[in-house]
């Protein structure tokens, strides 16, 4: 199908009105519902739910497997975390302070990662993820060691802002999470995420049509990561503080079992996944101390039987639901179907 | 970092004995897990995320094979039947579904089994750290060898691992089932039209690389404790081997089971907060020297 330049214009102008419309729903939630529970939720899906996005540019885009990409997610919790910590710099500095940081230790990774394919990609993100993970755990001057940054996070005031402020501390995370969804969103929609697509289907023709593989996915990792650490700002901003554990492989592999349960082939998949595991953990720690038959239980279900992600198997399903609306009665469809 | 500590340890007879012996017996037990792991990615080309799983079911049923018998040998060999049977059946209810399919959802359902797992082994014998103790048999006075002291039990599973290595080895390179499992990892197709039976393959090498994880659960018992979870650990340290070794190659697996091992142990008295960021340098400068592991070959079409 070819998208003519003002079908192009009228969808990114829908795409912003959505965001808009969803972030004005997720603002007014606190004073509809009241509940801090909510409230909780919300921000824990919203970091999660960034973090599993940023990761699928990588997996369901470009077709590279990271299993590293909590290293990321910690990279912003802890950069973030400490800056504001050392008292030296304001909210704003920090956050793109971090960003940078990310990015740089991103960058140096994803060139020695992106040469290597498939599971050897993988556990090269892994290996480095745990590396990461065990820095974390032995630099106790700047981590606080196995016990993370501990002692809060101070935030001091900016731009008349005061994110010591329960109601401004959870629009601020959400507003921080929904504009990070918006540009992955135009990043995927834009000419560089097209070429990802190319790459993951058909590297060799890619490289062909004259496109530099290797910095290609080199900027897609470094994206993708720095996106990643901003679900870890906003974690770390919200539960004020910081945990080796972000940095683990657990992470990692839930990060992975996010997008996978969302959907792959779904920009929106892994965040609605992130939401669905969320919950479920949530839901699932309240009934039972089984956490883990439950869960794994349910992985494996999907796993065997579903086999793809919620929105992947949905999809068909509502486009016929769509083309039947459509559908006259003496459609010759039906007539091919008793035929088959 | 204590470098001092490392140089002394290095010109002293004793504490390199010392440090030598542990670096083996580290090095063997995980050899026996990773040759489990790395033989099942070479001939079903399934990277087992739950072989840990099975280590620590191994340990468990070690642990109370021995509380009922009092027999360690009885332990150990039942250690690796239990986790066998356990592996058979991970293979026919969900291993065999997944072959061949998109390696995001062999980790899934892998990623699923060790949640169930832990969490089985939680319900059976509980989250307290138990400890089997050491059996009765090797309750000895420590051997000195040129002035380093060495627990008898440390060769018994030095000795031991090194045989069943041995014994793998002649099974895989020897032996007419050996042949069979090496032309399946490179042409199932072939195999399977020669009126052989690839499923029955795959299911047998399954069991025989969690008979392995499930023999080294076992033997570490005496000198681990036991927690669930405990399989973690051990699974990533049995990855990293079987990458640094080449995936799929059992001899690359020896070696860098070594390496590895001899690397914790030094790298303990070096570096002692910084052991497994040693591992992971060592993984990372193999893989960047040399993508496919020491010893890898590229890999075969998979089923």
């Amino acid at each position: 199908m070819k998208i003519t330049q003002q079908e192009g214009k009228r969808k990114s102008l829908n795409e912003a009105l959505i965001t808009i419309a969803a972030l004005l729903i997720l603002l007014a939630l606190p004073s509809l519902t009241g509940s801090q529970k909510i409230m909780d939720f919300v921000i824990f899906a919203a970091a999660y739910g960034v973090l599993a996005t940023a990761l699928n540019l990588l997996i369901g885009y470009t077709g590279l497997i990271s299993f590293g990409h909590a290293m990321f997610f910690a990279s912003g919790a802890y950069s973030f975390g400490a800056l504001m910590q050392s008292e030296t710099t304001s909210v704003p500095i920090a956050i793109v302070l971090t960003l940078i940081i990310t990015a740089t230790i991103a960058a140096v990774i994803g060139a020695i990662c992106v040469r290597l394919s498939e599971i050897y990609f993988a556990f090269l993100t892994l290996a480095f993820q745990m590396f990461f993970h065990s820095v974390l755990l032995s630099w106790v001057e700047v981590t606080g060691g196995d016990n993370g940054l501990l002692g809060g996070i101070p935030t001091p005031v900016f731009f008349g802002i005061n994110l010591a402020q329960a109601g401004t501390k959870y629009a601020f995370c959400v507003s921080l999470a929904i504009l990070s969804i918006y540009l992955l969103r135009r990043i995927v929609t834009s000419h560089f995420g097209y070429t990802l697509r190319m790459i993951r289907d058909n590297e060799r023709r890619a490289i062909f049509l004259g496109v530099n593989v290797f910095l290609t996915k080199l900027i897609c990792f470094t994206l993708s990561a720095v996106f990643a650490s901003i679900g870890g700002i906003i974690l770390a901003l919200f539960i004020s503080g910081a945990y080796p554990d972000f940095a683990f492989w657990t992470t990692s592999g839930e990060a992975i079992f996010m997008v996978m349960l969302g959907g792959v082939n779904n920009f929106l998949g892994p965040l609605v996944g992130a939401i669905l595991l969320t919950g479920l953990n949530d839901l699932v720690v309240h009934y039972t101390n089984h956490f883990g038959l439950f869960l794994g239980s349910i992985i494996l279900l999907f796993a065997l039987v579903l086999k793809k992600g919620i929105l992947d198997f949905l999809d068909p399903v509502l486009e016929n639901l769509l083309n039947k609306k459509i559908k006259t009665p003496n459609d010759t469809s039906e007539v091919e179907n008793s035929d088959a | 970092m204590e470098l001092g500590a490392l140089l002394s340890c290095l010109s002293d007879q004793s504490c390199l004995v010392t440090q030598t012996t542990s670096g083996l017996i580290i090095g063997m037990l995980f050899f026996l897990v990773a040759s489990g792991l790395t033989l099942i990615f070479g001939v079903l080309g399934i990277v087992n995320f739950a072989h840990g799983a099975f280590y620590m079911l191994g340990a468990y049923i070690g642990y109370s094979a021995y509380q009922v018998t009092q027999n360690y040998a009885i332990a150990v060999i039942s250690a690796g039947l239990g986790a066998a049977l356990a592996g058979a059946l991970f293979e026919c209810l969900a291993v065999r579904r997944v072959y061949g399919q998109n390696v995001l959802l062999q980790l899934l359902v892998c990623y699923g089994v060790v949640l169930i797992a832990d969490d089985l082994v939680q319900i059976i014998w509980g989250s307290e750290y138990l400890s089997m103790g050491m059996p009765e048999t090797f309750r000895l006075p420590p051997l000195v060898i040129a002035g380093g002291f060495v627990p008898p039990f440390y060769i018994f599973i030095i000795c031991t691992s090194s045989i069943i290595a041995f014994l793998l080895w002649f099974l895989i390179e020897r032996t007419q089932y050996g042949r069979i499992i090496r032309a399946t990892a490179t042409n199932p197709e072939m195999v399977s039209s020669l009126g052989i039976p690839t499923p029955l393959i795959y299911l047998s090498v399954v069991v025989l690389g969690l008979f392995l994880a499930g023999i080294a659960g076992g033997l570490a018992a005496p000198i681990r404790a036991l927690t669930p979870g405990m399989g973690f650990s051990v699974l990533i340290v049995s990855f990293v081997i079987t990458v640094i070794g080449g995936m799929g190659s059992v001899s690359g697996a020896f070696i860098a089971a070594i390496l590895i091992g001899l690397t914790r142990s030094y790298g303990s008295i070096g570096f002692p907060l910084f052991v497994d960021g040693l591992i992971y340098l060592l993984m990372a400068a193999v893989l960047i020297i040399k993508p496919t592991g020491l010893l890898g070959e590229k890999k075969a079409d998979r089923p």
